[in-house]
């Protein structure tokens, strides 16, 4: 660089003729899903949240295997009742297991969960898609039923259900009452994804195949959609566990069945004689909520590449 | 401006009436009396029915008993409530209480929304990073009364710091533990929006072409990288600020706090249908009010709306 | 720095070091980046010097690693890179070890900066003058509120920007693309830098812009002495503004020289392709009367004109055309707030007949309504008004079963092949989606079909199986192009086979009566080459295809190039060719 005029040429390095049709394959198959998987397979709290949602799962098929204790069965004799051989948690107020209790209750909060994650999905993806993709009026009068659902908090719409429904306090009901709200967050996020990718080329191609606009839409702008909504769907069943809990502490939730939230309102009077009672269903819904909430989380920022670069 | 500010409240107006006409229609539309319904399995006073019965127009077709009570929420007259008490008295006394609840909780929220989102955003991909994040996503997946219930046990029961619950005399003091319980509970939104906008401000071109004009990042951080995360993070707690004023229920009904919240707690519990209703209603409609001043308070604060 | 300062003038506007010392020398320098799969070497070895008031270009593709180098001189690499070998010195100091508070000394005062996209690189909540204020307080070019004030909006008015006063209270959003750009060339040599680092400052503006604010930069530059180093993509502009060219791939400079040897006597390969690719000389070569003409580079070589003479083709002109376009309008209404909205002329009464066994070249500027027609003739968009004729079936009132039957005959392949592929479908339904959707053959019969044309693009059996994300852009364009081959259709519009390349302003022909950005009036018809030589070219390409695929190798224009040449050979019998019609948009 000593002459500042100098034409300085670096040695030729050419590829060869045959190597621009030479394509290297990666080891591994990659799409959003496969990458998204083998990120999760890598992360120490993924399998955490899996170990905790699955014991959750079998608690609610198989409660026999956990206590031979009879949940329904209370005995004042041994009302708040310290811990004995087959009772690990002692008893409640009204001599309940309070083991036994958590136990059958595990049955309920997933049941009341799932179905509220099915009928979110339900209503939600079809709204949200549907107004995202075929737009214009379709689009105005789909997105302001969406606004009129969405600006009732849900848990205030889910109390005057469940208020009024007296007389049907069972899982379906409180799934409607929690789910026939919380859609309308859901719909939104559909419309927007559905609003992104629906301009891309690829959707344009599949039309321009000659396949119809439905079936471009469920074949190729869904699918591709779908990111975000399993993750909000995977975050509202820890809410609709949560809000499924907080009506029963209210008394307006669940009548006749065990809920952890049954469990905790009835506790609620001995907090400070039995703390216990109220502790052990709390960490039980806790734990619950958490698993979900870290397997939302996780699945988030798996399926987001920007976010897996950034570690 | 004026038009965005326009825009908005127009949007709002097909909101309000769908919700009051859907929580009209949830509580009317059942099968039966409907007064009986809402009374659940108690029977009020004869004089408590008939006000009611008065105040939902039940002789009337469907659609004009509502837009009667329609009329009845636009001149103020919001009926009676269960024990014959004029629910804008009701109101009145107790949504102070709420206020001041709802004003330790979003101040916290906001205060731990910052402070914890720069840490995490500036120390990207660090310890501090991940630890303050799974810390706040754990505290989030605590249920509210959960949270609620293990602070009045241990602060107020074990340890004697604070007054187990609140009572008549709802001071600022005494409202701070249940407050900030809430805060911690929901902060986690904040801090992340704040962190995303930091490593997004961060890697931003604006301040790399601010650093390149030679300025150091004892300005560039608080003047390009804080000043423009700090946006979403304010309307974020200020749409906290709506669903705190809706969901305050479980919080004043444990704290035993005297706001609108306990009052609908109480009805709930004693199966106060009616006054559940009207309360609600109130709810709902000051959650739209304050999200419709989020979207004013976003145009204020970011010049790309404020100047069009 | 001033204690090695021999002569300082009292402006700082005058050279500090001596005219046969360089302003910035560069040693081997070395930038690496962290990611996922380790360090990746951005920069490999640089070295150059800069001497004062000398404009020098870096010339180089996305990649180059020319923009790394640039931000290397200031250390405003991003927080993933690092610079890990080699030296910078500035003014004959090393500032690789230099930390925060020793660089903001030599940013802005020393080395100016204009960035390449105006739109993401002003504070968007913080006024203009705000934002030009705190460069000239950040480098003690004035004190005092009043001088300070006075100073910036001096420094906007010498970057063209008109009624700077006035203009000094607004925010970023209320000023067009240009206007920022301005401001950022004001905040740039607000305090009188001696060096001025431009990164494409004028890629992301609009053709008419550019040649008026590069002007502007030199002129600005020339009259305080400035150094210049421009980063660029575009051999010819790098010729043009910089009298010392370095190009640069892969990390490496693998030439270098005063820009006129470079351009006449280009020694490297790299550089003779980029020199045949770069967009502003190839407009030149239509003129047919540019410098770079005349400063002797064989015009034969290069001439676009005489290809397109080579390439006219005889066309049966008894036959119908296979597409017909009469007066095809199409018009959107755009919501102006509240319930006003506008009627906005995408297509403005266009007219074309695209004959069999031709191309048609549309040409326009983004936004110009190129791809709207493409996407009515595709019946994608409904036109407002005018007639569509493909292939004998009008497309206004087609019947939906016409259409169908018609997509079975007519392909698009898509501009950008980043978004053309479905991600989350394999490479392979992705190929046998039409057969599918028109019903063609059996299971195994598409599988055969989709195998055989992944052979005929030249991709591996294997890739069936994989996804789109796995591929490069080329790939992926090859994918796209052997997707409408599997349904074997006899129309065939093809868009975006080639990338948009922006003619400079100088040679950009002004739209015809109106508005640039509007199609209008009747096109001519861009003749295709005879299918026959096309194809006897093609065989003699077959063997020794090495060289014409290697000049296609570098580039993402070359790339997509070379997946065209594929599309071609992706349809080789001979008995169907003569009915395709194409369709080109650049």
């Amino acid at each position: 660089m000593s002459d500042r005029n100098a034409h300085y040429v670096a040695p030729v390095d050419e590829t060869q003729p045959g190597d621009v049709d030479q394509v290297k394959l990666a080891k591994r198959k990659s799409n959003m899903w496969i990458d998204a998987w083998r990120d999760l397979r890598k992360r120490p709290l993924f399998y955490v949240a899996l170990v905790l949602s699955f014991s959750v799962l079998i608690l609610a098929l198989f409660p026999e295997w956990f206590t031979n204790a009879d949940p329904s069965y209370g005995d004042l004799s041994r009302s708040n009742g310290a811990a004995t051989e087959g009772h690990p948690l002692g008893f409640t107020k009204l001599g309940y297991d309070v083991w036994a209790r958590i136990v059958y209750g595990a049955k309920t909060s997933l049941t009341v969960g799932l179905l509220v994650v099915a009928i979110t999905a339900a209503i939600g993806i079809p709204m949200g898609a549907i107004a995202g993709y075929y737009g214009g009026r379709v689009d105005s009068i789909l997105s302001r039923i969406g606004d009129v659902f969405f600006s009732i908090p849900y848990f205030l719409a889910a109390v005057v259900v469940m208020s009024v429904m007296s007389d049907w306090r069972n899982p379906l009901t409180i799934s409607f009452a929690i789910g026939g709200f919380a859609w309308a967050s859901l719909a939104r996020i559909v419309r927007a994804e559905v609003l992104r990718n629906k301009n891309l080329e690829y959707v344009m191609a599949s039309e321009a195949v000659g396949r119809s606009r439905g079936s471009t839409l469920l074949r190729h702008v869904l699918p591709n959609s779908m990111g975000p909504v399993i993750v909000a769907l995977t975050l509202s069943l820890g809410g609709a566990i949560t809000a499924e809990a907080t009506l029963s502490l209210l008394g307006i939730g669940l009548n006749g069945y065990f809920s952890w939230g049954n469990e905790i309102a009835q506790a609620q009077q001995t907090l400070r004689t039995n703390p216990s009672a109220l502790f052990w269903p709390s960490l039980a819904l806790t734990l619950t909520v958490l698993a979900f909430t870290f397997l939302g989380e996780l699945i988030r920022d798996a399926l987001d590449p920007k976010a897996r670069a950034r570690r | 401006m004026t038009r965005y500010v326009l825009r908005r409240l127009l949007q709002a107006i097909p909101v309000f009436f769908g919700t009051t006409f859907l929580i009209y229609f949830m509580v009317f539309s059942m099968p039966g009396d409907p007064v009986l319904a809402l009374f659940g399995d108690r029977t009020p006073s004869d004089a408590v029915l008939q006000a009611v019965r008065e105040q939902y127009n039940l002789d009337q077709p469907f659609f004009v008993q509502y837009l009667l009570y329609l009329q009845g929420f636009f001149t103020g007259d919001m009926g009676v409530t269960f024990s014959g008490q004029s629910v804008n008295e009701v109101f009145v006394r107790a949504f102070p209480v709420t206020l001041k609840l709802v004003t330790i909780a979003v101040v916290t929220e906001f205060l731990l929304s910052v402070g914890f989102g720069l840490l995490s955003g500036l120390r990207k991909g660090k310890f501090a990073d991940h630890a303050s994040l799974v810390f706040a996503l754990v505290l989030n997946s605590v249920p509210p009364f959960v949270a609620l219930f293990v602070a009045q046990y241990f602060v107020g029961i074990k340890w004697g710091l604070a007054p187990v619950t609140v009572g008549a005399n709802a001071t600022w003091g005494a409202l701070l533990l249940p407050g900030v319980t809430i805060a911690l509970t929901i902060y986690v939104v904040g801090m992340r929006l704040m962190r995303g906008s930091v490593i997004e401000a961060r890697e931003g071109d604006y301040v790399r072409t601010a650093y390149a004009k030679g300025l150091t990042s004892k300005r560039v951080v608080p003047v390009h990288v804080a000043r423009n995360s700090l946006i979403p993070v304010i309307t974020n707690s200020a749409a906290s600020f709506g669903a705190l004023i809706a969901g305050t229920t479980v919080t004043e009904g444990i704290f035993n706090i005297p706001g609108i919240g306990k009052v609908l707690y109480d009805a709930i519990l004693r199966g106060e249908n009616s006054t559940v209703v009207s309360f609600v209603t109130i709810l709902t409609v000051m959650y739209i009010v304050v999200n419709i001043l989020v979207d004013l308070l976003y145009a204020v604060l970011d010049p790309r709306i404020r100047y069009v | 720095m001033t204690e090695t300062t021999p002569v300082t003038d009292t402006n700082g506007a005058a050279p500090v070091v001596g005219e046969d010392q360089p302003l910035i020398s560069v040693h081997d320098l070395e930038v690496g980046f962290q990611t996922q799969n380790g360090i990746v070497n951005a920069v490999r070895g640089v070295s150059f010097d800069i001497y004062p008031g000398e404009t020098v270009a870096i010339v180089g593709e996305s990649g180059s690693g020319k923009s790394t180098t640039a931000t290397a001189l200031m250390k405003l690499l991003p927080g993933n890179g690092d610079i890990t070998g080699g030296k910078v010195l500035v003014e004959g100091t090393d500032i690789v070890d230099h930390d925060e508070k020793q660089m903001a000394a030599i940013r802005g005062g020393v080395i100016g900066y204009v960035p390449q996209d105006p739109m993401s690189n002003l504070n968007p909540v913080w006024s203009v003058g705000f934002q030009v204020r705190e460069a000239i307080r950040a480098n003690g070019v004035a004190t005092g509120k009043k001088e300070i004030e006075a100073r910036a909006v001096e420094v906007l008015q010498q970057a063209g920007l008109a009624d700077a006063e006035r203009r000094m209270s607004q925010f970023p959003h209320q000023f067009s693309g240009g206007m920022r750009q301005r401001v950022l060339i004001g905040i740039g040599l607000g305090a009188d830098p001696k060096l001025l680092i431009a990164d494409e400052p004028t890629s992301a503006l609009d053709v008419t812009v550019q040649k008026v604010i590069l002007d502007h930069i030199e002129s600005l530059t020339h009259e305080k002495g400035t150094a210049v180093l421009l980063i660029t993509h575009d051999l010819g502009l790098a010729a043009e503004r910089a009298s010392k060219v370095i190009v640069m791939h892969q990390g490496r400079i693998v030439e270098s020289g005063p820009s006129r040897d470079l351009l006449t006597n280009p020694q490297h390969p790299y550089t003779q392709r980029l020199i045949a690719a770069a967009p502003s000389l190839a407009s030149r070569r239509i003129e047919s009367s540019s410098a770079v003409a005349e400063a002797g580079v064989g015009a034969d070589k290069f001439d676009v004109a005489q290809m397109a003479e080579q390439r006219a083709e005889k066309v049966d002109q008894d036959a119908a055309p296979i597409i017909s376009v009469k007066n095809l309008t199409k018009e959107f209404q755009i919501r102006k707030g509240g319930f006003k909205s506008e009627t906005f002329r995408a297509v403005d009464e266009i007219s074309f007949d695209i004959p069999k066994g031709t191309t048609l070249a549309l040409v326009g500027e983004s936004g110009s309504g190129k791809s709207t027609a493409a996407k009515m003739i595709l019946g994608l968009e409904v036109p407002t008004a005018g007639d569509i004729v493909v292939g004998g079936t009008n497309m206004t009132n087609v019947s939906r079963k016409d259409l169908f039957n018609l997509r079975a005959r007519m392909q698009p392949v898509f501009q950008d092949p980043y978004s053309s592929l479905d991600p989350q479908r394999s490479i392979g339904a992705t190929i046998a989606e039409p057969m599918k959707v028109h019903k063609v053959g059996d299971k195994a019969a598409r599988r055969a079909r989709v195998l055989e044309l992944l052979d005929q693009v030249s991709l591996p059996e294997e890739l069936a199986g994989r996804y789109p994300n796995e591929l490069s852009g080329g790939q992926r364009q090859r994918v796209a192009i052997a997707r409408p081959g599997a349904q074997a259709g006899r129309g065939r519009a093809r868009r975006g086979g080639l990338r948009a390349r922006r003619a400079r302003p100088g040679a950009d022909p002004p739209a015809p009566g109106g508005p640039a950005g509007r199609a209008r009036a009747e096109l001519p018809v861009h003749h295709a080459r005879p299918r026959g030589g096309a194809r006897h070219r093609r065989q003699r390409r077959g063997d020794g295809a090495g060289q014409d695929r290697r000049v296609r190798h570098h580039g993402r224009d070359l790339r997509v190039r070379e997946a065209a040449v594929h599309a071609a050979s992706a349809r080789r019998d001979p008995g169907r060719r003569d009915r395709v019609g194409r369709l080109t948009l650049s």
